[in-house]
C-alpha cells in the first residue's frame, strides 16, 4: 500500500485548493480569511506531514537518549509552531479592516463596495 | 503505512474544509473552521507533533473562532451568494492536476531516508542533550537555535497588535449593554444562562493554571510561550464572553497590555542584548552562566517567558478592541 503514504499530500492539495477558491471567488471579506486559513492549513499540514517518521516519536528526549530510539524531525514543527501564532496575527488584522469597512461602507462584500467605489 | 485513525481525520478535515466553504451562513461557516481547526492538531498529533498541536488547539479551535465571532457580530453573519465561477474552477483544477502528478515523485508517509530527514535535522537531535541540555527539541531549536527566527515572529505578532489597535482606535467605546428583552432587564454576556456561566468558570482558573504549566513547563514536555500564551489569552475571552467584554477590558486595561506586550518583546530583544555585552553572540546564552549548560536554561526560560507574556497580551488587546466595539 505505498500509494496510501501519499494521502497526506491529496489532503493538502484538496484544502490548497478549496481555501484559494475562497479566496479568489468569494466577495465577502470574513469569507474570505477563512479561505486563508484553510490554505494556510493547507501549508502546515503539508509541512508536519514531512517530519513523521515511521516508528518515531515526539522529539522529546529524556535521560540518556537510546540509540535506536527514532524521533519526528523537529524542524518543520518550529517552524510551523510559529506560522500558527502568525496566523492570527493576520487573521485579526484582516477581520479589524473587515470591520472597518463595515462601518464605512455597510456592508463587507465586494462586490457591492466597488458599485458604491464606482458612483461615488 | 498510515494509521485508520490517521486516515479518518484526515477525510474529516477535508470534509470540514469544503463544508466551511460551502455554508452561506458565516456564523454556521466560522463554526465549521473551528472544527476543521480541531480536527488539524489531531491531525498534527497523530503525526507526532504534539507541541504543534497544542498550539493550534489553543489558537485555531480556541481564540480564531471567537475573534471570528467577534467580528460576525459587528459585520452580519449572512454572505451573498456568488456564481460558480469557472475560470477559478478550471485554474485550480490544473493547479490540483499539477500538484497530484508531482506528488507521486515525493517520498511516502514515515519514509525514514526522506531527504528532510537527512540534512540538518539529525545534527539537531543529537546535539540537543550535549549543547542545550533541555528533552523538548522543538522548544531547544524555537528558543535557543533558531532564536533569531522567533524574535521575529515575536516582532511579527507585536506589529499585528499594533495593527489592529491603529485600524480600530486605541480606546474601546464601550458598546450598549446588550438588553436581554425577553426578561425585560438588561444583561450583559452570557449573564442569563446560568449553566453556561457556572461551568465556564470553573473552566477559567483551570485553564490559566494549565497555561502557566505548559509556560514554565514547556521545556520538559510539549508547550512553550506560544502555547501558553494563546491558552491564557483563552482564558480571559471566555470571561470576556461570560460576564461581557466591558468587564474583561476593565481587569485586562487595553493601555496595560500593550506595555506588557511591548516589555514581553524587549525582554526578549534584551536578552540578546546582554549575551552580547557578556562577550557573546546576540542570543548566545552560553555566556549567561559560569556553566553554559546553566546559561542556556536561563536564557531559554527568559525569552519562552518574553514570548508567551507578549503572545497573551497581544491576542487580549486584539480580541478587546473587536468585542468593545460598538454595533453600527
Amino acid at each position: 500500500m505505498t500509494l496510501l503514504g501519499l494521502y497526506n499530500y491529496w489532503i493538502y492539495i484538496l484544502l490548497l485548493v478549496v481555501g484559494l477558491y475562497a479566496v479568489l471567488v468569494k466577495s465577502n471579506y470574513v469569507k474570505r480569511m477563512i479561505g486563508l486559513g484553510i490554505f494556510q492549513a493547507a501549508v502546515f499540514l503539508l509541512f508536519i506531514s514531512m517530519d513523521k517518521v515511521e516508528g518515531g516519536t515526539g522529539p522529546i528526549i529524556r535521560g540518556i537518549p537510546d540509540p535506536d530510539q527514532l524521533f519526528s524531525n523537529p524542524l518543520p514543527q518550529v517552524l510551523i509552531l510559529t506560522a500558527i501564532v502568525v496566523g492570527i496575527a493576520v487573521t485579526a488584522l484582516g477581520l479589524a479592516l473587515a470591520i472597518r469597512i463595515r462601518e464605512e461602507y455597510g456592508t463587507i462584500e465586494e462586490n457591492e463596495i466597488r458599485r458604491q467605489d464606482h458612483e461615488a | 503505512m498510515m494509521s485508520v485513525i490517521g486516515l479518518m481525520t484526515l477525510t474529516l478535515l477535508a470534509i470540514a474544509a469544503i463544508a466551511t466553504v460551502m455554508a452561506s451562513n458565516l456564523f454556521i461557516s466560522s463554526m465549521w473552521f473551528g472544527i476543521f481547526s480541531l480536527l488539524m492538531a489531531s491531525n498534527f498529533f497523530i503525526l507526532d507533533a504534539a507541541d504543534v498541536a497544542l498550539t493550534e488547539a489553543a489558537v485555531g479551535a480556541g481564540v480564531s473562532t471567537v475573534l471570528f465571532m467577534g467580528a460576525l457580530a459587528l459585520t452580519g453573519d449572512k454572505e451573498v451568494k456568488n456564481k460558480l465561477n469557472w475560470l477559478a474552477v478550471v485554474v485550480l483544477g490544473v493547479l490540483a492536476f499539477a500538484l497530484f502528478i508531482a506528488t507521486f515523485d515525493q517520498p511516502r508517509l514515515g519514509d525514514p531516508n526522506a531527504p528532510v530527514h537527512m540534512h540538518v535535522a539529525p545534527w539537531y537531535l543529537e546535539q540537543t542533550p550535549n549543547l542545550i541540555n533541555i528533552p523538548n527539541v522543538v522548544t531547544a531549536i524555537l528558543a535557543s537555535f533558531r532564536g533569531y527566527d522567533t524574535l521575529g515572529e515575536v516582532l511579527v505578532i507585536f506589529t499585528a497588535g499594533i495593527g489592529v489597535l491603529s485600524v480600530l482606535g486605541f480606546k474601546p467605546k464601550h458598546r450598549p449593554v446588550t438588553s436581554g428583552e425577553a426578561f425585560g432587564e438588561k444583561v450583559r454576556g452570557v449573564q442569563h444562562h446560568a449553566i453556561l456561566r457556572v461551568v465556564g468558570k470553573l473552566v477559567i482558573p483551570v485553564l490559566m493554571l494549565f497555561a502557566l504549566v505548559v509556560q514554565f513547563h514547556g521545556k520538559y514536555t510539549p508547550g512553550g510561550g506560544f502555547s501558553a500564551g494563546a491558552l491564557f489569552a483563552a482564558a480571559v475571552m471566555l470571561y470576556g464572553i461570560l460576564e461581557g467584554a466591558d468587564r474583561s477590558s476593565k481587569a485586562m486595561p487595553q493601555l496595560a497590555m500593550l506595555r506588557l506586550a511591548a516589555f514581553g518583546a524587549t525582554l526578549y530583544a534584551g536578552v540578546g542584548l546582554v549575551c552580547m555585552l557578556l562577550g557573546g553572540a546576540f542570543l548566545d546564552y552560553n555566556v549567561l552562566w559560569p556553566d553554559p549548560l546553566i546559561g542556556q536554561y536561563v536564557g531559554i526560560l527568559l525569552v519562552e517567558f518574553g514570548v508567551g507574556l507578549t503572545v497573551t497580551t497581544v491576542l487580549i488587546m486584539i480580541f478587546n478592541a473587536i468585542a468593545n466595539r460598538p454595533t453600527y
